[in-house]
């Protein structure tokens, strides 16, 4: 036990900013994806083809194909096209990735609001896209928190892929430490700590979040 | 006011309105009864485009409009909806939810509209839940805020697709008092219900539909006392 706490407590600064570094990943990767889900999900339930065929082929591309692939396409196999350092690969990555999903996300989200309430918007004179914006949205936010927060806790395990592109984060700086010193069992075992307590932390902030939009009912 | 013509529509292939043809004058309250599946909540629907009818026109105050029309959202401002499941916000307290039209659409300052939106809960008896959600009151009391979310704009005509059959019997009572006093005011209103008392009491014209088909018009007391055509009279005879 004591051995273990040496361990720790000798490479907590490794393990500290190699946290810090997955936090990063994982929060531009979810930021990147709930922007293009939204866009992408607005496209998928247009009635225009010309928006909603594209967004159906991109989410059926992104995800039927593996994360770490995306990951190992956008470092490596762009560089004919943009030069891009592993960061902001990552980011890329995970953001195009996590966009798929949270486009999803949202359309079934904003689809199971009654159709009601757009007839009652409508019929006040309001706009499709203010009915849209003040009506649909925020009810269907609310009730996509659930998804998303687990998507979020997707995101952050997956922001380990990004270890494949020499992205100095948690799982990387584990394997290097451990490898160093022979102690990987040690080394993991930490890392895994690390990633419970953040996925954790992640679970109980959306947690509030969902508990404080709990304010009214969707029956009305 | 209102002047339908020629109106159908189909939902693929099966036709739900069959060249309706009615007018409806200002200040007049034209009551549509008639079996379920009748088509007479899809005319109403017609009535402000919330349905699309591929035959037929529908003009409201002396303006043509069609589906496509870019005025539709201005005249839909002076036609106020009232829904058979009320249809509230239900992520804005009673207050926003009868503000939200003059907000968002006539963009009246928001002191001015809670003004306006305190005077019309008061009017339906509702001005002491101002700031619950509809999910803390009654059925009725959602029907009354409904109304008043609908009045509100000051519309010129009001379309009432069965207001109360969604409601606990003891509930009717206090949205057809509303109703009735609107009318009092001289509201024109379209109202599709089973309330044949209201309908008998308030109605300037009743309008008997079936299958798609206005099968006849008249004064409360023609309809209900004198029905003409077999199947206004077999109808009125299995309801009454």
């Amino acid at each position: 036990m004591n051995e273990w706490i040496t361990y720790i407590t000798k490479y907590f600064r490794v393990f500290v900013p190699a946290s810090v570094m997955t936090l990063k990943v994982t929060t531009f990767g979810i930021l990147i994806g709930i922007l293009l889900g939204m866009f992408f999900a607005l496209m998928r339930i247009s009635k225009y083809r010309a928006l909603a065929v594209p967004a159906k082929a991109y989410i059926w591309v992104i995800r039927g194909t593996p994360l770490l692939l995306q990951l190992l396409l956008i470092y490596y196999g762009l560089v004919g096209v943009v030069k891009m350092d592993n960061l902001p690969a990552a980011f890329v990555a995970l953001g195009v990735h996590n966009g798929a999903y949270i486009a999803e996300i949202f359309r079934g989200a904003i689809q199971s609001v009654d159709r009601g309430q757009t007839e009652a918007g409508v019929s006040l004179g309001m706009t499709r896209r203010k009915v849209m914006r003040r009506i649909i949205f925020p009810q269907a936010f609310k009730r996509a928190l659930p998804s998303l927060s687990n998507q979020f806790i997707i995101a952050l395990k997956d922001s380990s892929l990004a270890s494949s592109i020499a992205v100095p984060e948690l799982l990387l700086k584990a394997k290097q430490i451990g490898s160093a010193n022979f102690k990987l069992m040690e080394s993991l075992s930490v890392a895994a700590v690390f990633y419970l307590v953040m996925t954790s932390v992640l679970t109980i902030i959306t947690g509030l979040i969902e508990h404080a939009l709990k304010t009214s009912s969707r029956q009305a | 006011m209102i002047k339908i013509e020629n109106l159908s529509k189909w939902f693929g292939k099966n036709q739900v309105l069959d060249n309706i043809s009615l007018n409806v004058d200002p200040s007049e309250v034209v009551v549509i009864i008639g079996p379920s599946g009748s088509g007479k909540s899809t005319l109403l629907r017609c009535v402000n485009f919330l349905e699309k009818a591929q035959r037929g026109t529908i003009s409201i105050d002396g303006k043509v409009y069609t589906q496509k029309s870019k005025k539709l959202n201005l005249m839909r401002q002076e036609v106020g909806m009232v829904f058979q499941h009320f249809n509230l916000f239900p992520h804005m307290t009673v207050m926003n939810n009868v503000i939200e039209g003059l907000t968002q659409v006539k963009k009246i300052p928001k002191s001015r509209a809670v003004e306006l939106g305190k005077s019309m809960l008061d009017k339906v008896g509702l001005l002491d839940k101002a700031d619950t959600y509809p999910a803390m009151i009654s059925g009725g009391q959602k029907q009354r805020v409904a109304i008043a979310r609908a009045l509100v704009m000051q519309p010129k005509i009001m379309l009432f697709d069965e207001p109360t059959s969604a409601l606990d019997p003891e509930l009717v009572v206090d949205v057809l008092e509303v109703m009735k006093n609107l009318a009092g005011d001289g509201m024109t209103m379209m109202v599709v219900t089973h309330e044949m008392r209201f309908a008998r009491e308030v109605a300037d014209k009743v309008v008997y539909m079936d299958r798609g088909r206005l099968i006849e018009s008249g004064t409360p007391d023609e309809i209900f006392d004198h029905p003409q055509e077999q199947r206004t009279q077999e109808f009125l005879s299995r309801i009454l």
